[in-house]
């Protein structure tokens, strides 16, 4: 294990690293007016060496590194890839997306790949002070990001809610790395792993457990914790919604993941009741309230609670069934609410001139190939087979059922066909026939240039790969799940060995 | 070429989906190369009846491949007598479709026929699939090309209907996927001969089969529509384009009724066979009821199909093999004529802009040709002797009257109704004085492209209704439920016979 220096266990951060400080120096010694665009494609090209470095990592021996503070195994590197892949295609959509004029765009590009660095930091860490750190990098930039559009009222509102909401959270982390401190004498993941259960003071493990889901389901902007989620992405500028709403939330899966599979698996009779119970909630309140919506992006944003919802039914799965379920769903999501939000780029504009569900009347005759992207994405949204969508849905409910939650399974797809009518509402508005059509044909778009085509494209063909055959993502899913959960012990839930037994 | 006729199937509209989608959409082109694509697939159809060997029960020209590995879905596809002449019906309707939107699509064509061929694709999946999994994702695919034309194309409120059409059908497919994925939990297969092996051994619970097969029913019986979940024909009818509604209704859930409710869970469909018997009587004269008193035609159409629906979910559920030859034998001919009427009336609504039967009158002399077919059409929709639709509601009923007198009677009682309602929309549209309209605005009869489609269906319709043995003698050899087997030989002897004295009868 020693063999691999340590360096390697973090190449892909290393690289990001560099990346963001040269984007960072390069803006600074450049004139004040010149274009920052090269600097957008210098990042996406740093994060793709990123991408590169992390499937290199595969060939490493499984193992961590730093003195067991970080590691490197198919699960770290499942979410560094999907990271990764993420901040690329958000960055060639900023590329057009961002106007020539706007100030501080080299800060911009840095920023997201510094963001990166946090999240990917944050999957692959095993010691929970570089968790905490992880993800205060992650934040922080997401933070700034959210604040981007300065002018505008809404920008700001978004950052400081953001910012004062998150920080919270992320005391209540804190907090219970402090308490599972105090109960085992160590933050190491393993260590707790090991030590946990046969600790003294079982309640102040129970303590930690409940504070760090408080901390991680409000990054996941899950039901109750969901509040902040209209309103930072109704505030912030699209392609910044694309990367938040989904890079942040698959790596705080996977910490989420680590914490309930990894640390505390003895204590499966509490986290699986409360995830249930968030899950239902962030399903129901999400797709109730996102039906009153009018504009787009808010509505899109109870659209994510409510998949945190569906996300978090996996939980339900024992073991491997149900981790790979969590990373494939992760996986799916990203593909299509990327996707998504490069639509609402380029329809509703940079400043989101045309934010309403009735602003997007006739899309499809304005712009065909658009229109039908976005319905492609709704319906994947909707979870039609042949989409990721689909296949993110079914993992996550089969491994409900699998877990015996077939209630949960039941009111998860009923809730599915309730989100189907506030999709098809956007979708059936794109499809609808303007009211006046050369009026409406002369309504100003983003101007779709090589980058938001390219990262349009990436999203679509993901999106439907995810769908037509998911094989491959699965099959990595699952020995990255193997490899947080290895092999069945004797303490495993006696459903779990029923199940394999009885699938052929 | 056997193994892969399928295959074919499927792919050469899907390949025509997005060429059409890809080309450039100038004049006519989307539309003409479209008909071409779906002639060529209606000719691959042909394949299929021309090599089936009727003397070899089971499924014919399999394909089973691995597709995922977990869950262990595979690309499993075949046809059976059931779903054979389903496929060439599905195959027919894909020109007739192109040529019945020649006239009323004008815009963005590229996207009404990419999605056309999509809805084919989808059609042709969902009735050659054996594995659940791969029929369910066919399932699902076939609303979205509907909704989206709906909401592009509606009459007056496409988006309200679309959603309605999409959301009725959708909802309960959630607990149809609950109840596959249950079923997998249990069996850890999704093939559909393994699962009906595995359900008559006793591998899953009957407490929960109880549930599973509701929800089975539950989705295929929106789809039909049995009343009372019909909320959404009337609208989809009035809305939809003329290609799309004529495939809307009936065929895809009567057939998964037959396939999976009945054919996986022969017991359970039994027991609950009464409830759906005396749905399908109340269907057949609710819907009558309603077609009697209907201003818009589009809106009579659809409780006239409801009606008729209603006849044929009583001879499935009727768990005779008369009852289930005539059903199967039924879906064919409902789909044609209601494709035939779909047609016509379209033709009208593009000549005289209104689907409001009080507006009509006398059109007779002014468009005879048409006015000739619709009474050709109509008359096979009441089941005149000698044209199809009497075939399959003889065949229906007097399997029915071996079940049950009472529920033979009401049913006929929709079969004289539906004389009643056909020939007074026949009187008011076509005879009697000539209306303001009529007189008003310039008459054109049927031209060549609508008369290419409307003769041979009409041929069709007689050919089915003289010699039904044709189509009649594969129909047969769909595999029957076990339980009929052991719980009704004796029935079966005697149907069996009523059911080759009635043919004899018919020649």
């Amino acid at each position: 294990m020693n063999s691999v220096p340590d360096i390697y266990r973090i190449l892909p951060e290393v690289i990001l690293t560099i990346t963001g400080v040269l984007v960072m120096l390069i803006d600074a010694s450049l004139a004040p007016l010149t274009s920052r665009r090269s600097l957008g494609w210098l990042a996406a090209l740093g994060t793709g060496i990123a991408y590169l470095s992390s499937v290199w990592q595969l060939s490493l021996p499984m193992g961590t590194g730093f003195s067991g503070t970080v590691e490197t195994s198919p699960f770290t590197v499942f979410f560094h890839v999907l990271i990764c892949g993420i901040v690329i295609v958000t960055l060639l959509l900023s590329l057009d997306a961002l106007p020539e004029d706007s100030h501080h765009q080299g800060e911009y590009y840095a920023l997201m790949v510094f963001g990166a660095v946090g999240m990917c930091l944050l999957t692959a860490a095993t010691e929970l002070l570089v968790v905490f750190i992880a993800l205060e990098i992650s934040s922080i930039s997401t933070y700034i990001l959210a604040g981007y559009r300065k002018q505008t009222g809404k920008g700001p509102e978004a950052a400081i809610k953001y910012f004062l909401l998150g920080s919270f959270a992320t005391a209540f982390l804190l907090y219970g790395i402090a308490l599972v401190f105090g109960a085992t004498g160590t933050t190491s993941i393993y260590d707790i792993a090991r030590s946990a259960a046969n600790a003294q003071n079982q309640l102040l493990i129970e303590g930690a457990l409940a504070m760090m889901l408080v901390g991680i389901l409000f990054k996941v902007s899950a039901a109750p914790f969901h509040l902040w989620t209209p309103d930072v992405y109704e505030g912030a500028p699209s392609p910044v919604v694309a990367l938040m709403s989904t890079a942040p939330k698959a790596a705080a899966f996977a910490f989420l993941l680590r914490v309930v599979y990894e640390m505390f698996p003895h204590l499966r009779n509490i986290w699986a009741p409360i995830l249930w119970a968030v899950a239902i909630l962030s399903m129901t309140v999400g797709n109730l309230v996102a039906l009153r919506q009018q504009n787009v992006k808010r509505m899109l944003a109870y659209s994510a609670i409510a998949h945190a919802g569906y996300l978090l039914a996996a939980f339900a799965g024992y073991g491997t069934t149900g981790i790979a379920a969590v990373a494939f769903y992760t996986a799916a999501y990203s593909a299509m609410n990327v996707g998504i939000f490069a639509v609402v780029t380029i329809a509703g504009g940079y400043s989101d001139e045309r934010p309403l569900i009735a602003d997007y009347k006739g899309l499809i005759y304005r712009s065909p190939l658009l229109g039908s992207l976005l319905i492609f994405f709704l319906i994947s949204l909707i979870g039609i087979p042949f989409t990721g969508g689909f296949f993110g849905k079914f993992y996550s409910f089969n491994a409900a059922v699998g877990g015996g939650a077939v209630i949960l399974a039941v009111i998860g797809l009923l809730n599915s066909g309730l989100a189907a009518a506030y999709y098809l509402r956007l979708a059936f508005a794109v499809a609808q026939r303007p009211d006046d059509e050369a009026q409406a044909s002369a309504l100003p778009m983003t101007r779709a240039g090589l980058g938001i085509i390219t990262a349009l494209a990436f999203a679509t063909i993901a999106t439907l790969a995810l769908g037509i055959l998911p094989g491959g993502a699965l099959h990595a899913a699952e020995t990255g799940a193997h490899t947080l959960q290895p092999a069945p012990s004797s303490t495993e839930s006696p459903a779990e060995v029923t199940v394999n037994q009885t699938s052929r | 070429m056997d193994s892969a006729i399928l295959t074919l199937i499927l792919l050469v509209p899907l390949a025509g989906a997005i060429l059409v989608a890809l080309l450039p959409d100038r004049g006519k082109s989307s539309a003409w190369l479209t008909l071409a694509i779906t002639l060529a697939t209606f000719g691959l159809t042909l394949h299929l009846p021309a090599h089936f060997d009727a003397a070899h029960p089971g499924f014919q020209f399999e394909v089973n491949k691995p597709w995922i590995e977990n869950p262990a879905i595979s690309y499993h596809v075949g046809v059976d007598g059931l779903s054979l002449w389903l496929v060439v019906l599905v195959g027919l309707l894909g020109p007739v479709g192109v040529l019945a939107s020649w006239k009323a699509i004008q815009r963005r064509e590229k996207i009404f026929y990419s999605m056309f061929l999509l809805q084919q694709t989808a059609m042709y999946g969902v009735f050659i699939s054996l594995d659940l999994m791969v029929y369910y994702g066919f399932w699902e695919l076939s609303l979205v090309p509907m909704a989206i034309l709906i909401a592009m194309y509606g009459r007056k409120n496409g988006s309200a209907a679309a959603t309605k059409f999409f959301l009725f059908t959708f909802i309960p497919s959630a607990p149809l996927l609950v109840a596959i994925l249950y079923l997998y939990s249990r069996t850890g297969t999704f093939q559909f001969p393994d699962l009906r092996t595995d359900i008559a051994v006793g591998a899953v619970p009957a407490g929960a089969l109880f549930w599973v097969a509701l929800a089975f029913l539950f989705a295929f019986a929106v789809k039909v529509p049995v009343f009372p979940l019909h909320g959404w024909l009337a609208d989809t009818f009035s809305e939809a384009p003329v290609a799309l509604a004529m495939v809307v209704a009936g065929k895809l859930g009567l057939y998964s009724m037959l396939r999976f409710h009945v054919g996986l869970f022969p017991n359970q469909a039994h027991n609950i066979a009464p409830l759906l018997i005396a749905l399908g009587v109340i269907g057949i004269l609710y819907g009558a009821c309603l077609a009697l008193v209907q201003r818009d035609y589009w809106r009579f159409l659809a409780f006239a199909a409801m009606s008729h629906l209603g006849l044929i979910t009583v001879g499935v559920y009727g768990f005779t093999l008369t009852g289930w030859t005539g059903a199967t034998y039924q879906i064919l001919n409902n789909e044609l004529i209601d494709a035939a009427l779909f047609v016509l009336l379209g033709a009208l609504e593009i000549r005289y802009a209104t689907s409001q039967i009080a507006a009509y009158g006398g059109l007779a002399n002014r468009v005879p040709r048409l006015a000739t077919l619709f009474v050709i059409v109509s008359l096979a929709m009441i089941g005149l002797p000698m044209l199809n639709g009497f075939i399959g509601e003889f065949l229906i009923l007097s399997s029915t009257f071996t079940v049950s007198h009472g529920w033979a009677i009401a049913a006929t009682l929709g079969v004289i109704l539906s004389a009643a309602y056909m020939l007074w929309m026949v009187q008011r549209v076509f005879y009697g004085a000539e209306s303001k309209l009529a007189l008003d605005s310039p008459a054109h009869d049927l031209q060549l492209g609508e008369q290419l489609v409307l003769w041979p269906i009409a041929v069709l319709l007689l050919i089915m209704g003289v010699a039904p043995n044709l189509w009649l003698r594969t129909i047969e050899t769909a595999p029957k439920p076990i339980v009929l087997q052991q719980a009704r030989s004796a029935t079966q002897l005697h149907v069996t016979l009523t059911s080759t004295s009635s043919r004899e009868a018919q020649r």
